[in-house]
């Protein structure tokens, strides 16, 4: 898979912690190809959306990465859920079914972004990098940025 | 069958396969399923509700599902490991899910239920109000065939007329 510009946070130059929210393993294994090659971290994983909240709270990442079709509690519920308890939370919807409806309901109930499966990596990582602002840098091979 | 429901699934199932399978990917043969479903090796199925209703199904020969998977997973993997099955289902899904998104802005609503894995050989004759078309694309990897039986739900399309008046 080709290699980025890892991205950090520019507080403290530590990798972006994700949190990878699917019921399908290939997907979750998919993404997590991909944060590691922007650099990033897989903070943990979840494969519906109450297992999301209970995992948002426990490890605290800066970057979700949502399906929306979930069993017990779909993505779009569980975005809502988790930007209610944290107006900080950054989601991104990750989804094959990216028909207006679901983007716009997504965007109304706390989600920063939508990205059409099947992913590119490099949509994903622009998206990731304007979700994040001014809190990710991108690190040079010098270092700078760290 | 009306084409105008299939050719989304067609340019998804190209879309998708030739962005994940980095190469070129062409629609081979074409044909209506007379005699009811027959599996081919690891089968996905993905059935859609709503103004269109019906099934779409994604079927791999065992070692061209083999090699999907490991192409995705980038290592080999065993014909036995789970995630073979994942691969078709997620491959499936987003076949639907891009499909569904070009149907949605022509005005259709529905929705897509999540994937099942077909175990059995064959599968049931379709109903007269429902033919199945049989769609073989071919990849650098093998045959990946769709199979689409999908139908206009006539009743929800009439509510809709009514509502709309």
């Amino acid at each position: 898979m080709e290699q980025f510009a890892p991205v950090k946070r520019s507080k403290d130059g530590q990798p972006i912690r994700y949190l990878i929210v699917d019921d399908s393993v290939f997907a979750r294994k998919n993404l997590a190809r991909m944060i590691e090659s922007f650099g990033g971290q897989v903070a943990a994983e979840a494969g519906d959306g109450l297992t999301a909240i209970s995992e948002f709270d426990r490890t605290h990442p800066d970057i979700v990465l949502m399906d929306i079709t979930m069993p017990q509690m779909e993505g779009i519920e569980a975005a809502e859920k988790i930007v209610q308890a944290h107006p900080e939370a950054r989601v991104v919807m990750v989804s094959s079914v990216g028909y207006q409806e679901n983007i716009v309901a997504a965007l109304q109930r706390g989600a920063r972004h939508f990205v059409q499966k099947p992913v590119k990596p490099e949509v994903l990582y622009e998206v990731i990098k304007y979700v994040l602002g001014e809190d990710g840098v991108v690190a040079t091979a010098a270092g700078a940025g760290v | 069958m009306k084409m105008d429901l299939i050719q989304p699934f067609i340019n998804s199932a190209d879309a998708v396969l030739s962005q994940g399978l980095s190469g070129t990917t062409k629609v081979g043969s074409l044909s209506m399923e007379e005699d009811g479903y027959r599996r081919k090796g690891v089968a996905g199925m993905v059935a859609l509700s709503g103004d269109i209703e019906g099934r779409i199904i994604l079927d791999l020969e065992p070692q061209t599902a083999v090699r999907v998977a490991s192409h995705y997973a980038g290592a080999e993997l065993p014909e036995s490991d789970a995630l073979i099955k994942e691969t078709i289902f997620e491959l499936a899904n987003q076949v639907v899910g891009n499909a569904v998104c070009a149907l949605n802005d022509q005005g259709f609503h529905f929705r897509v239920h999540p994937p099942l894995l077909l175990t059995s050989d064959e599968g049931d004759k379709t109903s007269e109000d429902v033919e199945a078309l049989m769609i073989c694309f071919e990849t650098s990897l093998g045959n990946v065939f769709m199979n689409v039986a999908l139908r206009h739900n006539k009743r929800r399309m009439a509510d809709h007329a009514a509502a709309s008046r």
